[in-house]
């Protein structure tokens, strides 16, 4: 994973709330087996309407995505975490995130910024009068910046350390071992083992 | 120290507590694999040069892509049958057990665990799935996760995981005549909000949890997700060990005795507190139907599409008008007015043998309307051939509806089970988003009682109304 410190871009504005997954990415998009291409399922069905904020210029080439409450509801598919970043976007801000969504967004280093919802509006007031105004999300002093504003946001400190140094979740795991391997040794052994085959 | 159930369960697996800023690592029970969010996983561990660490804890199944009709065809669609095939190499090369199309025990992922009493009162369980909060019905710590965390599991056999908060929701008195769990969880998200879970585990509690049966619990701890909540729980009872007692993967013997005595250890203790509660009278609850783009938007059957100009949020003003608009529907509407052209029995909240006998009970005799097609997808193989034991898809044959082989099917619309644009279901499912059963398709959620009316009247109806 890249680290990120601080990222600049178009913000692109999207007044809606509950933006589901399945809106982010329809499940027929979820077919492939590959990590990467999943940029042309991006809101592909509202991307079909010649009026949707990421068919107008300038905010096609928007890499900061400024969401309404509770965003990424629904289906766990990691693949609107890659969907919006194969498109371009590198943060989304919301004031409300779905569990699944921001954990997802952690791992692949897509910045899910929790900003409030009075910021959001201020933010989307910005951007919709002014299109194309860059937003500057910096994630060491946690604050989003866009024309006069700044707004602070929201990020657990944890996440923010990983993406701040680049760091590989299951590695990090893995230096605890030894950790594992003993709890491993004290369960109970009438829990449940499925049948597993002769691996190849 | 007094604890709830999701917090004696999240102790027992702790590998080893994060200090600061740094979360818990959580050891996981069982894993669960299907074709849609693993192949990107597998590539993962091969990438690193890591190995699978508990081919023993890890069991896979297909059932997201596959077809419900002519499975002893390859599948027509290419890029389904790739992620099929995809699967069944990966499970081969890491010693995975796989369940695949035409196997006795294919079915969803959700369905499948508990049936091969896999799922077992306070494990943790998780899949790349989000309404792995199913198998909170058992008393386990269930929950979905993404792809990065399926390649973790696989690769430690743990989580890092922060603790979650808790919430009461509290359950009392009797159902009334016609109505389920499907009613009392959809009743849940229209009080809470699709984000009102959201960093909670969600215990569900009080007399009418414990009145239901094993498959009604699972009903509801399905769509705890649906309320933003990754997990829900039932504290498990002799319900639960009737249910497990003599399956597959049940422990016995000795192991048994053990087993149940420390199940009976996992309930909530009387003193502790939840960080949030919430109370809802049974006996107040009638069927209940969504009308929007989220579950959320849920109402009694009795009543009329809601007016947006009324709705004092602005987000959820903006949000009614952009679901009615979608939906094709006027506020002021009956919802009892509301036409459909499909009607879908199945998915992991509702197509277990329960879900179809319940079903099967309103239709036996009578016929889906003129211009409405229903379709039944049991929700695994073994359903269907209990089903069709009792002679149940007969009674759905007979009724004009099709009978078909096991899979996630029409609730997300990844195989041809799909709604044309416009075209407007009466769903068993979990979600009404904007396209789920296919781009423009339109879904009112349903239970399996209001689905087989719908079916026979062509109007979104409860039994009751058959009955005038």
């Amino acid at each position: 994973m890249d680290a990120f410190t601080t990222h600049t871009g178009v913000g692109v504005p999207l007044r809606r709330s509950n933006v589901d997954t399945d809106q982010i990415i329809p499940a027929v998009y979820l077919k492939r087996v590959t990590r990467s291409g999943f940029e042309d399922g991006l809101f592909a069905a509202w991307r079909g309407d010649e009026h949707f904020i990421l068919n107008q210029e300038p905010f096609k080439a928007g890499s900061v995505l400024v969401a309404g409450p509770d965003f990424g509801t629904g289906s766990s598919r990691e693949h609107a975490v890659w969907a919006l970043m194969d498109y371009g976007f590198r943060v989304v801000i919301s004031s409300r995130f779905a569990d699944i969504f921001r954990g997802n967004s952690g791992k692949q280093g897509l910045v899910a910024a929790q900003c409030s919802q009075s910021d959001v509006e201020l933010l989307w007031k910005v951007l919709e009068s002014e299109p194309g105004t860059p937003v500057t999300v910096d994630l060491t002093d946690k604050t989003v910046r866009a024309k006069d504003l700044v707004a602070p946001f929201e990020i657990d400190d944890y996440t923010r350390w990983r993406l701040l140094e680049g760091l590989d979740d299951i590695a990090l795991t893995l230096r605890h071992e030894a950790e594992i391997s003993d709890f491993e040794g004290n369960r109970q052994t009438w829990l449940p083992t499925t049948d597993p085959l002769p691996a190849v | 120290m007094s604890r709830t159930l999701a917090e004696k369960v999240w102790e027992a697996h702790v590998v080893r507590h994060g200090s600061g800023a740094e979360p818990d690592l959580l050891y996981i029970d069982l894993h669960l694999l299907h074709e849609v969010t693993s192949p990107q996983a597998f590539d993962g561990l091969r990438l690193a040069n890591r190995k699978l660490r508990r081919a023993d804890l890890t069991i896979a199944t297909e059932d997201h892509n596959v077809p419900t009709v002519d499975i002893d065809k390859p599948i027509a669609d290419l890029v389904s049958r790739t992620q099929v095939e995809t699967l069944r190499r990966n499970c081969a090369e890491f010693g995975v057990r796989l369940h695949p199309m035409g196997d006795f025990e294919q079915g969803i992922v959700h369905v499948v665990g508990p049936q091969l009493g896999l799922t077992q009162p306070g494990m943790t369980v998780v899949c790349g799935d989000s309404h792995t909060s199913t198998h909170g019905a058992f008393g386990a710590l269930a929950f979905g996760i993404g792809t990065s965390e399926v390649e973790h599991v696989m690769a430690t056999q743990t989580l890092p995981l922060r603790p979650f908060k808790t919430m009461a929701i509290n359950v009392n008195g009797a159902l009334g005549e016609g109505v389920t769990a499907k009613d009392i969880i959809l009743a849940v998200i229209a009080k809470i909000g699709t984000g009102g879970g959201q960093g909670y585990v969600l215990e569900y509690r009080g007399d009418a949890i414990e009145a239901l049966s094993m498959e009604a619990r699972m009903t509801v701890c399905n769509m705890s997700i649906e309320a933003g909540a990754r997990a829900g729980m039932i504290a498990p009872d002799d319900t639960t060990f009737d249910y497990i007692l003599g399956r597959d993967h049940a422990p016995s013997g000795a192991d048994w005795d053990e087993a149940v005595e420390y199940w009976r250890t996992l309930r909530t203790d009387d003193d502790a507190t939840f960080d949030a509660e919430v109370h809802i009278d049974a006996a107040d609850l009638t069927p209940f139907v969504t009308w929007g783009t989220n579950p959320g938007q849920g109402l009694p059957l009795g009543a009329n599409i809601p007016d947006p100009e009324k709705i004092a949020d602005e987000n959820e003003r903006v949000a009614a008008e952009k679901a009615l608009t979608y939906m094709g529907l006027e506020p002021g509407t009956p919802l009892r007015d509301i036409r459909v052209d499909t009607v879908f029995l199945g998915s992991c909240t509702n197509g277990r043998i329960e879900d179809l006998r319940a079903a099967a009970d309103v239709i036996k005799g009578k016929h889906v309307a003129s211009g409405v097609r229903m379709l039944v997808v049991p929700g695994s193989m073994r359903v269907r051939k209990q089903a069709e034991d009792e002679g149940l898809d007969k009674v759905f044959l007979d009724a004009g509806a099709e009978w078909r082989q096991a899979g996630c099917s029409m609730c997300l619309g990844m195989n041809p089970d799909q709604l044309a644009p416009g075209e407007r279901s009466a769903s068993t499912s979990n979600r009404n988003f904007e396209g789920r059963q296919g781009k423009g398709g339109r879904t009112h959620l349903v239970s399996p009682l209001v689905a087989a009316a719908t079916a026979v009247r062509g109007t979104l109806s409860a039994p009751a109304d058959l009955e005038v």
